[in-house]
């Protein structure tokens, strides 16, 4: 990704196929006091752009804010304050009809393939869904649809009628990422797709998930706590922190020279498979500060 | 911690803890399940064991059935757990307890469900100081207070009286520890201690766990998925697969040199390892087995790019390989390295013959 990718970004830049524009975005969860509200400030005036084509990192602790900006790009959250512009066009006021065609273009993995996949329906209703929901074509067409993007997420066309406990973990996050794909969508959000996978089962996702990019021509904002995983995957890094973006860079650059000092202190206590690398690790002492009071769980 | 001081360790001195050919089964209606099957390793004082797997290899019931933890419809059926010179299957369930908490101590994954969330932290420790050394009122919340200061809780005088909900992630598995080592254990068993924490947390609680080890000699268990870690805290490495220990070896041996097929696939699978940024992740294919049978092939066969005909009909016997003679073993037919393979099957043959049952 070094060279060739620094090359390809150079030339979508020069083409100027900025996909995603997020200004200055704020997310406050409200605390519902009646007197003078202290809210949660999840996200703290954010501003950064994707490039079409590109996968960008998002890395932070828990409750650094990460999932919810990524939940208030799917509009999943009422964004505060700010705007987030994909090709062109806000899409924090959006109603009705154009918000349903926006739904089309953005989807989402969630992390826990258990509980983001329904018990009660077979994998053909789950991956079926979103083109029910969105009326697309006619019912056949779209059952044959099912089968097609069952095959692309590396899934056998009989696990149509299955359900999802009948799977394991890789494979469920296999049926998520196929609901994802349904309605061909330009733009999707990962949030830590493959933390709850094992290191094995982990490759063979991110594997596809590279496949799926470079196949279908996918943006991706990679959302993870893993910065092995985020290195490994991400063209560009954006380090988050109490709601605020401290750091964002081309993925080596980032991670060979650090500029700030959190971003620093964070990769230095990545564990490193290789016992024999001398540890030059700056552990930050205590907790983060509480910036915010009677933080609700921010996920 | 360092390597040589417990390889030291373990020329001199019988291990502190000695787990023998355990097998673990649980009975369900359709089928008898071997989670544990037939490991046996060493844990010396001083030393820290780390047990690397992926979900289902049987980490944590190794870790449950050292603890005499394992729940209906599980069962130890064979095996010894030496501790100490006795064995800790022959104790009664009064005699468990008192080393359960006393000399062995366990540290789970989520400290949030092995704290009661109706007690104080302070209230919890006591408990264990009451139960395991009999002390009780100002002694005890003193005591309390010296742990909580011990585990780099600050404040201690305060939080003693807080309770688990007050606490971070961080500050809540450093009270779990505060608890385990309230006892002054030997043994400490730790599962997946800091998978629930962001790294920067988990980078302070490795630390933690080091100096608590060079300050009172624990000997550790360290029970983790995640090979990063294990290659930071572990002197040994036991690396587990459907039920078996596969490879033992000390950690700088297991990361440079890994022997057993699995082994590699799994070092090989973790991203960013000087992997050419546009080389895609190495794989295994196919999933972890449940294991439902005698072990009379090799569980990996069907997934290893290995394999040959033999693998499906002869159990892998560990072997020794390495320079270092007797600290690294392996259980693939692949080995000893320096035989033909017929005359390498020869042995694994012969020797799981000479094993068996021994409850």
């Amino acid at each position: 990704m070094s060279t060739t990718s620094t090359e390809e970004e150079r030339t979508t830049t020069a083409r100027g196929e900025t996909i995603l524009e997020v200004n200055d975005l704020k997310t406050y969860y409200e605390d519902g006091g009646l007197l003078g509200s202290n809210p949660v400030k999840a996200v703290d005036g954010v501003s950064f752009d994707i490039q079409r084509g590109e996968t960008l990192g998002l890395v932070g602790e828990s409750g650094c804010g990460k999932s919810t900006l990524g939940r208030t790009l799917m509009r999943l959250e009422e964004a505060t304050a700010g705007e987030v512009k994909l090709n062109g066009t806000d899409i924090t006021t959006l109603s009705g009809s154009d918000l349903k065609q926006f739904r089309k273009d953005v989807q989402m993995v969630f992390q826990d393939p258990d509980s983001s996949l329904n018990e009660r329906m077979t994998v053909g209703e789950i991956v079926r869904e979103p083109l029910d929901v969105h009326d697309w074509k006619t019912p056949s067409e779209r059952r044959e649809r099912v089968r097609e993007l069952l095959e692309t997420v590396g899934l056998q066309e009989q696990h149509y009628y299955r359900y999802p406990h009948q799977f394991s973990g890789g494979q469920r996050q296999r049926i998520g990422i196929a609901r994802a794909l349904a309605l061909e969508p330009e733009f999707i959000i990962l949030d830590e797709p493959v933390s709850a996978l094992d290191v094995s089962v982990q490759a063979k996702i991110l594997n596809l998930l590279e496949d799926l990019q470079s196949e279908f021509g996918l943006t991706y904002l990679f959302i993870a706590h893993d910065l092995a995983v985020v290195r490994h995957i991400c063209d560009r890094v954006a380090v988050m922190y109490l709601g605020n973006m401290m750091e964002i860079g081309p993925a080596d650059e980032l991670f060979d020279e650090p500029a700030n000092p959190y971003t620093h202190a964070l990769l230095s206590s990545i564990p490193e498979p290789d016992p024999t690398v001398e540890r030059d690790r700056i552990t930050l002492r205590g907790t983060r500060r509480r910036a915010v009071r009677s933080r609700p769980a921010v996920r | 911690m360092s390597t040589e001081q417990a390889r030291s360790a373990r020329t001199k001195g019988e291990p502190l803890l000695s787990v023998e050919n355990l097998r673990t089964s649980f009975y369900t209606d359709k089928e008898v399940i071997r989670a544990v099957d037939g490991i046996s390793f060493d844990i010396f004082r001083g030393e820290t064991v780390g047990i690397v797997g992926e979900s289902g290899s049987g980490k944590s019931v190794t870790a449950r059935s050292i603890m005499r933890l394992v729940e209906n419809p599980g069962r130890i059926e064979n095996g010894r757990i030496m501790y100490d010179g006795e064995d800790l299957l022959d104790k009664s369930p009064k005699q468990m307890r008192s080393i359960r908490g006393g000399s062995i101590a366990m540290v789970f994954q989520d400290p949030l469900t092995s704290l009661n969330p109706v007690y104080t932290v302070g209230n919890q420790i006591k408990e264990a100081l009451r139960l395991h050394r009999g002390l009780s009122g100002s002694k005890a919340t003193k005591e309390a207070i010296e742990l909580l200061e011990a585990v780099g809780i600050p404040d201690a005088h305060r939080r003693v009286r807080e309770y688990p909900h007050q606490f971070s992630g961080g500050m809540r598995q450093r009270a779990v520890i505060a608890m385990a080592l309230a006892c002054d254990p030997e043994l400490l068993i730790c599962d997946e201690p800091t998978t629930a924490l962001d790294v920067t947390i988990q980078a302070q609680i490795l630390e933690l766990l080091e100096e608590l080890q060079e300050e009172r000699d624990l000997g550790i268990m360290f029970i983790t998925h995640d090979m990063g870690v294990i290659a930071e805290i572990a002197d040994r490495v036991n690396v587990m697969y459907a039920g078996e220990i596969i490879e033992s070896a000390p950690v700088v041996e297991l990361f440079e040199s890994p022997k057993h097929p699995y082994t590699q696939g799994l070092l090989n699978s973790i991203p960013g390892q000087g992997l050419d940024e546009n080389e895609r992740l190495a794989t295994i294919e196919g999933d972890v087995p449940t294991p439902n049978e005698d072990p009379t092939y090799c569980r990996f066969a069907p997934r290893c790019p290995k394999a040959f005909a033999e693998c499906d009909t002869v159990h892998p016997e560990p072997v020794e390989v390495g320079d270092d003679a007797g600290q690294h073993h392996v259980s693939c037919l692949l080995y000893p390295e320096d035989l033909p393979t017929e005359e390498a099957v020869a042995v694994h043959r012969e020797g799981g013959q000479r094993g068996g049952d021994t409850r």
